[in-house]
């Protein structure tokens, strides 16, 4: 287990399915007994994130724990089952395997029909939400991309609300329009770095290096092909339609798995293959990636604030924060690059959190209108006290998680070499007064003021289980963002090598053949030395 | 030390929070005043056992906690930073904060939400002494941020009631407006100075800029200073940003006293003074600072004349008081805004404690038409209260006279205002004085004199008002004291002849700039000491009459009708809200989501969808499934295959 504990990490879901099944064809396990099983064998992978931590080298450089068997060969084609963490992809894992317990226990009530077939597939879903964060083969990542959607389709398609159905196929077809695109340039990819290996490390390292170098008309076409299929992820404006309908129809436990972990992995891709693979297409087209994410955090925020449907605000929100997202990974500065992670953990995890939290309300009412609440905090004290947490670590203030991610990128805006990363960084920064407008109306209109409807007058508060699931997050949206280092430290070395890579790409590319060795003082290590001297004196 | 007294109030919040629902009033009140105490027995022991005896220069402690956010480049630490400054301020937070809080266990008896209010009481003390102590500016604006937070929670206390979770609301928007102004100035700071740390960027900063940046000049340092001042017009009500607070009002009267008067409020002027070097280097924003101060001064103090709630008219008041400390900080007097921010904090707070007894005597009434004749119920109050009453208007010897008259001599005298900015924002301030006594003296006879009539307005049976019990009538008692003598400290060395220097100045100066004195512009030793005693004095006369005047006038008919403008504030609410609020609300729902979203975006969307599935249920009509059909097309697409080849093929050179 040792030598395997990605492995283990990754499939430990797909053995905890099978093992529901057979606990229901052979042993004709309940639905309660189904539940209970399910929330057990997500322990299994959750439980392996704490060797994945302790072992995690924060000082190594590139993947750690690495795998890697041959898989297919066939025809010249060479895929391998090759996996791997390292500072990119380590605390998506953890975050997708916390997200799937808390989505069982957020689904205990509100799950009851097809109870088997709903952990199943969410047990599935993991295999490839984890497959997606620690694969190193191309082909391998694809392939864990695809596996993933099909379980969220059902997810969608089986348990959602009304509008299931519609809005599982717009999500399967936008998303799969992304697929299609980065498979063609995937291929593409493969031939041109000579067809021998779709190892990611590999092709990283020839195009940094400058063995692998492509003309400036492929290399764009190759980097939309990817960037279209992460930007529909994240997703930017204006390719985010999906997203409310998605996240309206489907079952709380959808939706945060959605928003915890599916957009995160059109950052994670922006940054592990469009930064690194194409270097100067990403030079050219930052302008106008970074102006679609300052039209994704204001425009997200505005239409936020006008939704009449709780679950519809906060998924227009997710629209806004992951702007800050495209706009760090854009600025390509340790702190945008950093900043951008963080936002996304913390945005898994708050965002997550309120969709609970919406899931609360509905299960009580069977409604999400806004309208339909008001004072609840009277008949709910601890709801409303841990929506207040969520609410405001969305609204990003300090000492919780979502100062630390919007601070990082702005400042690492502010400091790029982007042409107008000042007008970025101002633009960007309205997001704080829309994000309390829009948040705090909200709380105000659900928790505060007279009861008006008779139905609220007596709502339970949020039961044991409930609290399980919610305190959990509210914790770590406060330690995050009292104690961001822990989690930014293990991302240095790779944010380090990530910038270097851009930047050595970017430079090996543009100066004449034969001064094609890396000149070490650009590199950021001496550089840096350097400068925490002088700062130290 | 100075983590035990940051943290005590905190860790008695989080106690109470989590436990406090089930806890009787007496335990709760016990943890909630003694973390408070504790901290002002820690702070009067720093302070005057550490800092106090060591020379002047070497007035600073600083004290790192741990390492919050390490990134690339940046490096942000929570630290603690005691200096003259800092050390002022701990005394009177710490000090005023634990009489209110006193004073509180009073005045929310029997309120359900006992716990929470003395939990997020605490946690503001919390957040408070941390915006205080800071030693860079990212943990600051933690607490900048964080005694909002605890503002928008006590703004709504009373959550069920519309108008108060609505206030909150407002409260905290319109400060996160300052607030976005002065997070792109800690941004713009890091950029330039590459640290963040206080001592670090006021150590550099004579060094990398000698020499001021002139009036006119929008220039680094003016951009940074304008966007931190932002931040302060937010927290410190000042135009164009003031409309928050006296909707703030609606929270519990302490809470008015201690965050939306005495401490919270004064954040933009110690942020101003914290970062003296950095304004003495920006002419323009020194001047626009003043302006805006005097303007606001005088401006809140009109619409105060014309309010009935007598929790309104002190929050406009308060609102006027802080312009004037502004007008100091743009006077280059940074340290006569500090010292009135000092004797600000015991006089109002001693008048909101002042109204709380009242309200609560005439179980929770705020208008002041329904009020009068209380000084033969409330003697303790009422007394108290014209101790306020004289301090605030600023007769000689009370608190107030020594810090208004400084600052208005230091406006009179600024090396940095340009002429005739100087006497013309004095005479701002002047008249802002007597305005001040005006509508003092209003709310003193509206309350206190003339004859009752609140028996008349309450339904069925007859109010009798009750003087409050000790537990507030003490902390009304302690304040009073230091309203009448808490400006002693700081009394201008012109009263003795010179030989006496201004002791407060003198202690604060080593923590704050000396602005540059411009050549063109009469050196203050040159105005003499005779000149400073002439105007003071004339101040404190007009005042004086202004004092007996208004006390007549407002005798005679206390409810004459004020005039509508003032009375509605100038509509400047219902201006913000056509010209800002609805449009950007209107637009965002009409024009980006539903035109914008849905229709255009979505339809298009949607519009690829059924065009793609029409395509489709065109071409499935091909796949008949009859053999014919079949032979037919394939006879078809042979003869164009063929035609192309015949025709076109034939042109192309062959291999």
């Amino acid at each position: 287990m040792k030598e395997h504990l990605l492995s283990w990490l990754t499939f430990a879901p797909t053995a905890g399915a099978l093992l529901l099944l057979f606990a229901r064809v052979l042993m004709g396990a309940r639905e309660e007994t189904i539940r209970r099983l399910a929330l057990a064998l997500s322990l299994v992978p959750l439980g392996l994130c704490v060797p994945l931590l302790l072992r995690f080298d924060p000082m190594a450089s590139g993947p750690q724990m690495v795998e890697r068997v041959p898989w297919i060969r066939f025809f010249g084609f060479n895929v391998d089952y090759f996996v791997g963490v390292d500072g990119l992809s380590l605390w998506f894992v953890v975050l997708s395997a916390l997200l799937v317990t808390i989505s069982i226990l957020a689904s205990w009530r509100a799950i009851d029909q097809h109870v088997l077939a709903f952990h199943v597939f969410l047990l599935l879903l993991e295999t490839g939400l984890i497959g997606v964060f620690v694969a190193l083969d191309l082909f391998l990542f694809f392939i864990f991309w695809e596996v993933m959607l099909v379980p969220m389709y059902f997810l969608i398609g089986i348990w959602g609300y009304e509008r299931r159905v519609y809005a599982a196929v717009k999500f399967i077809i936008y998303t799969m329009v992304g697929s299609a695109l980065m498979l063609a340039a995937i291929i593409s990819l493969y031939y041109l770095n000579g067809g021998t290996t779709f190892d990611i490390p590999a092709i990283t390292e020839n195009v940094r290096a400058g063995r692998l170098v492509l003309d400036p008309a492929t290399e764009r076409w190759l980097f939309w092909g990817f960037a279209l299929a992460f930007l529909i992820k994240v997703p930017l404006f204006p390719f985010h339609t999906w997203l409310p309908d998605a996240h309206v129809e489907a079952p709380t436990a959808g939706s945060v798995i959605l928003a915890g972990v599916l957009l995160k992995m059109g950052g994670y891709g922006l940054l592990r293959f469009n930064l690194p693979l194409f270097p100067q297409a990403t030079e050219e087209f930052a302008g106008l990636l970074c102006g679609l994410a300052i039209l994704s955090i204001i425009y997200g925020a505005l239409v936020s604030m006008v939704q009449p449907d709780l679950k519809k605000l906060i998924a227009y929100s997710s629209v806004s924060h992951m702007g800050f997202v495209v706009l760090g990974i854009m600025a390509r500065t340790e702190m945008g690059l950093q900043g951008a992670i963080f936002q996304m953990l913390s945005h898994g995890i708050s965002t997550g959190a309120l969709f609970i939290i919406v899931g609360v309300l509905s299960e009580r009412r069977h409604t999400r209108w806004i309208a339909e609440f008001g004072g609840l905090a009277r008949p709910m004290p601890v709801f409303s006290a841990l929506f207040g947490i969520l609410a405001l670590a969305s609204v990003a203030l300090p000492t919780l998680s979502g100062f630390v991610g919007e601070f990082l990128v702005l400042v690492g805006t502010y400091t790029s070499e982007l042409a107008h990363a000042r007008a970025y960084t101002v633009l960007a920064a309205t997001a704080m007064i829309f994000s309390a407008a829009y948040m705090l109306w909200t709380l105000e209109r659900v928790l505060f003021g007279e009861i008006t409807r008779e139905e609220n007058r007596h709502l339970p508060d949020v039961n044991g289980r409930e609290r399980l699931t919610l305190i959990p997050l509210a914790v770590l949206v406060i330690v995050m963002g009292v104690l961001p280092n822990p989690i930014l430290r293990r991302t240095d070395r790779a944010i380090l090598e990530l910038k270097q890579a851009v930047r050595g790409a970017v430079l090996v590319q543009s100066e004449p053949l034969g001064r094609r060795a890396p000149n070490p003082a650009l590199f950021g290590s001496a550089a840096r030395e350097q400068a925490e001297s002088m700062r130290r004196r | 030390m100075l983590k035990a007294l940051v943290l005590s109030p905190l860790i008695a919040a989080g106690i109470l929070g989590i436990f406090g629902r089930r806890w009787s009033e007496r335990l709760i009140a016990a943890i909630g005043c003694g973390s408070v105490g504790f901290s002002m027995l820690l702070a009067f022991r720093l302070f005057f056992g550490d800092l106090w005896p060591r020379p002047p220069e070497q007035r600073v402690i600083w004290e790192p906690f741990f390492s919050w956010i390490a990134s690339g480049p940046l490096r942000v630490d929570w630290g603690f930073q005691l200096d003259a400054l800092s050390g002022v301020y701990i005394l009177f937070v710490t000090f005023v904060g634990f009489w209110i809080h006193v004073f509180a266990v009073g005045y929310m008896r029997g309120d359900p939400g006992y716990a929470r209010f003395f939990a997020y009481m605490n946690l503001f003390m919390f957040m408070m002494l941390v915006l205080v102590l800071a030693d860079n500016f990212l943990v600051m604006f933690v607490g900048w941020e964080g005694v909002g937070l605890c503002s928008y929670l006590l703004i709504g206390h009373y959550f069920d009631r519309a108008y108060a979770a609505s206030a909150a609301k407002k409260a905290f928007i319109v400060n996160r407006i300052g607030d976005f102004g002065f997070a792109l100035g800690i941004i713009l700071i890091f950029a330039t100075f590459g640290t963040l740390r206080f001592s670090e960027v006021m150590g550099t900063i004579a060094a990398r800029f000698p020499e001021p940046e002139a009036l006119g000049e929008i220039g680094l340092l003016t951009t940074i200073a304008l966007l931190l001042f932002v931040g302060a017009t937010g927290k410190s009500a000042q135009i164009p940003l003031y409309v928050w607070l006296p909707d703030a009002m609606a929270g519990p009267t302490p809470v008015s006293a201690l965050i939306h008067a005495a401490t919270m409020v004064t954040a933009g002027v110690y942020m101003v003074a914290r970062c003296s070097d950095l304004y003495a280097r920006s002419l323009t924003a020194l001047f626009v600072i003043a302006v805006i101060g005097g303007m606001t001064a005088l401006l809140a103090a009109t619409i105060g004349l014309a309010q009935w709630n007598i929790k309104k008219v002190l929050a406009y008041s308060t609102i006027s008081q802080l312009g004037y400390m502004f007008l100091a900080c743009g006077a280059g007097a940074f340290s006569a805004a500090i010292f009135h921010v000092v004797t600000h904090a015991f006089f109002k707070a001693l008048l909101f404690l002042g109204a709380g007894s009242v309200i609560v005597a005439l179980h929770h009434e705020e208008d002041m038409r329904r009020m009068g004749g209380l000084k033969r119920a409330m003697p303790l109050t009422y007394g108290t209260m014209l101790c306020g009453w004289l301090a605030i208007a600023g007769l000689p010897p009370f608190a107030g006279f020594f810090s208004k008259d400084e600052i208005l001599w230091r406006t009179w005298t600024s090396p940095v205002l340009p002429e005739p900015w100087g006497r013309l924002l004095w005479a701002i301030g002047w008249a802002t004085a007597l305005l001040t006594a005006a509508y003092m003296t209003r709310l003193i006879v509206l309350t206190f004199e003339g004859e009752e009539r609140f028996a008349r307005s309450a339904e069925g049976h007859a109010l009798v008002p009750r003087e409050s019990p000790p537990v507030m009538t003490i902390p009304l008692l302690v304040l009073a004291v230091l309203s009448v003598s808490g400006g002693w400290v700081g009394i201008s060395e012109a009263y003795t002849g010179g030989r006496i220097a201004n002791e407060f100045e003198q202690f604060v100066r080593p923590a704050l700039a000396r602005v540059p004195v411009h050549s063109d512009h009469l050196a203050i030793a040159e105005f003499g000491h005779g000149m400073e005693l002439g105007l003071a004095a004339v101040t404190a006369l007009a005042v004086l009459a202004t004092l007996i005047w208004a006390r007549r006038f407002y005798r005679r008919d206390p409810l004459r009708p004020a005039p509508r403008l003032l009375e509605n504030k100038y509509y400047v609410d219902e201006i913000y809200e056509a010209l800002l609020v609805r449009p950007i609300v209107r637009g965002s729902t009409v024009l980006l989501w539903r035109v914008f979203d849905v229709a255009i975006i979505d339809g298009a969307v949607n519009g690829v969808a059924s065009a793609v599935a029409a395509g489709a249920a065109v071409l499935r009509r091909l796949q008949t499934g009859l053999v014919r059909s079949y032979i037919v097309m394939i006879l078809i697409g042979a003869l164009i295959v063929l035609g192309y080849f015949v025709f076109v093929g034939s042109q192309f050179p062959a291999r």
